[in-house]
């Protein structure tokens, strides 16, 4: 699926998923939704310029599969999964509410389009490298892609993960960690050092791009070079990021991992995103 | 030449039974890796199985396959989480990996891998686990007293305790053609051969009798079926009838075999398990006899709620009740 096959451009995309998530957020009254902000950029390209599926049949076996590790990004994924027609539009008013297929945190037996269950921080990589084992041993072109969080990257299942990818060349392997440098209890690099972080991961043997992951045309070259790089390697594409990202009052609001919004500043939310749309 | 002081033969001197001790005991028959030559035979005929290990290969059985298809079979390196969810992915593609380790790291070091990347997505795994229960001398590292609980209690798992070699071989294609995750505790290297002269067959989710008596019941799993039956013979030299009845499958119990077993009056009911006392097949016959209101003389074998020794297998066994005589000697002394 291609910006141009849609007409639409990517950063109208992003802008809808940031919508789609704050009324997903409305009805629950809560929600990770500073980092459904951030990583809205990331999600439009991934979901309308790089990833390759068909919206009516999510378990198509030629798709490229997207595993959320960090399941409390859930409520930006059925954004995006909305967006790309995979979830209907309609649903996102069950958001967290009993029996709903949208679930807080992400889990694969519940959403049309989610492949794996999160919620339990530092899975996603380690089942990402067995399916694209999985799919070398299909002969797929298929491609793995898989969020994580700047948090995750404390786990040391993360680090067994990333020597596995390269030991076993997994160069159809995409992964992306989103660096907005919050975790539940305060900054990231405060809870455990993480950096440098490019220089660790291009030392595990992975091909790296570290980017500003609310530019967009950064974003896009920055999928564009993991997908087409040379080398039989996995790759990583470190996006950094900024939580409330097009929400203005949010961007400067006091940084937390679950970030407090009032009832009334959903509708405010919505209306800061509309006012950017005609800028 | 010393004179000895003593005319009594010494007490032979018994080594620490580390990672590749056989539980064998001496003349008893044995096949070698049942484990690893039953995945053989059954890769043979299912193109999607895998074998998948942790730097343990060599000492699950898993060698023997890696030799006959080292293009199906994944080294992992000493990463249990990975390992766990590395055959999530590969499950989700639609293989079917059979996973082999120690049973301390799966079900202590990767219980969350496994419980959410397996279980919860319910994931065609199967586990095959050494050095269950007490089967170690290392101590504490390498001794797997509480597994079968942390399994048992685990949504979507089937959990499986064989006995011997004729078992596991039954156990491994049972294991493909249940769909779902499985967790299976494997007897490695040299593995006695008990049950071929009982008849006996694996089915999964079934309790099998294999001996009858008037004087007591003794429900059973793996290694503790074998001794079970030993004891049995051991009893019936002093007129002491026992029935043998194993429950290879843990979860789901044949709650009906185990129920109208013990509703057959007059017999005191022994539950023997190489497992803690807690949350193992002792617990679980309890809890099913409780609510079906079947009220026995109760009695449990099983590992005490302490860290167990190093040492010698058969000091160790004997120390904690598990042997084929201290099994008789309990047996005697609640009847």
């Amino acid at each position: 699926m291609t910006v141009q096959g849609h007409n639409v451009s990517l950063h109208e995309r992003a802008r809808r998923i940031r919508c789609h998530a704050l009324r997903m957020g409305e009805v629950q009254g809560q929600g990770y939704i500073a980092q459904a902000l951030d990583i809205a950029d990331v999600l439009a390209v991934a979901y309308f310029h790089a990833m390759r599926y068909r919206p009516e049949d999510p378990e198509w076996e030629g798709r490229d599969r997207f595993l959320l590790s960090n399941g409390h990004y859930a409520i930006a994924l059925y954004a995006a999964l909305i967006e790309a027609g995979i979830v209907p539009e309609a649903e996102l008013e069950t958001y967290g509410f009993d029996d709903s297929r949208l679930p807080m945190s992400g889990m694969a037996s519940y959403t049309p389009g989610m492949e794996m269950s999160g919620g339990s921080l530092g899975l996603g990589l380690g089942i990402a490298v067995g399916r694209c084992l999985g799919l070398k041993r299909k002969r797929s072109d298929s491609v793995v892609y898989t969020l994580f969080s700047d948090g995750e990257l404390d786990e040391g299942s993360k680090w067994e993960a990333m020597m596995s990818a390269a030991h076993h060349k997994l160069d159809n392997l995409i992964a992306v960690v989103d660096v907005n440098n919050q975790q539940a209890d305060g900054p990231s690099g405060q809870m455990m050092g993480f950096e440098p972080l490019v220089d660790k991961v291009r030392a595990f043997g992975w091909f790296v791009q570290r980017v500003d992951g609310n530019d967009l045309n950064a974003v896009v070259a920055a999928f564009d070079a993991a997908k087409t790089h040379e080398g039989a390697v996995p790759r990583m594409i470190i996006a950094d990021t900024v939580m409330g990202k097009g929400v203005p009052f949010l961007e400067t609001r006091e940084r937390n991992h679950f970030m407090r919004v009032d009832a009334n500043e959903w509708k405010l939310a919505l209306a800061a995103l509309q006012d950017g749309s005609r800028q | 030449m010393k004179p000895t002081s003593s005319t009594t033969t010494p007490k032979p001197r018994l080594t620490t039974s580390a990672m590749i001790a056989s539980i064998a005991a001496e003349g008893q028959p044995t096949r070698p890796a049942p484990f690893g030559h039953a995945l053989i035979e059954l890769a043979r005929r299912r193109p999607e199985v895998v074998g998948m290990t942790a730097d343990l290969g060599k000492y699950t059985d898993l060698h023997v396959f890696a030799k006959e298809f080292p293009d199906r079979y994944y080294q992992m390196g000493m990463a249990e989480q990975l390992l766990f969810g590395g055959a999530s992915g590969l499950a989700a593609e639609g293989f079917m990996p059979f996973v082999t380790t120690y049973a301390v790291f799966a079900s202590r070091r990767a219980y969350d891998f496994i419980h959410q990347t397996i279980a919860e997505e319910d994931r065609n795994v199967k586990i095959a686990c050494a050095l269950p229960g007490l089967t170690s001398g290392y101590g504490p590292s390498h001794q797997a007293a509480e597994d079968l609980a942390l399994f048992r209690a685990m949504p979507n798992m089937t959990v499986i305790d064989p006995c011997d070699a004729l078992e596991i071989e039954q156990v491994v294609p049972a294991m493909a053609a249940h769909r779902g995750p499985v967790y299976m505790r494997l007897l490695r290297g040299q593995v006695p051969l008990v049950l071929d002269e009982y008849g006996y067959k694996f089915e999964l989710g079934r309790a099998k009798h294999l001996r009858s008596g008037d004087d007591v019941l003794i429900i059973s799993s793996g290694l503790l079926t074998m001794r079970a039956l030993e004891a049995e013979k051991k009893l019936e030299a002093e007129r002491v009838g026992a029935s043998v009845l194993h429950v290879p499958t843990i979860k789901p119990l044949d709650v009906e075999t185990i129920v109208a077993a013990c509703r057959k009056p007059g017999r005191a009911v022994v539950v023997a398990e190489n497992h803690t006392v807690i949350g193992g097949l002792g617990e679980a016959v309890a809890a099913v006899l409780m609510r079906e209101r079947v009220h026995p003389a109760f009695h449990m074998i099983g590992l005490p709620d302490e860290f167990l020794a190093a040492g010698a297998l058969p000091t160790l066994h004997d120390r904690y009740g598990i042997s084929t005589d201290a099994i008789a000697s309990s047996v005697k002394s609640w009847l």
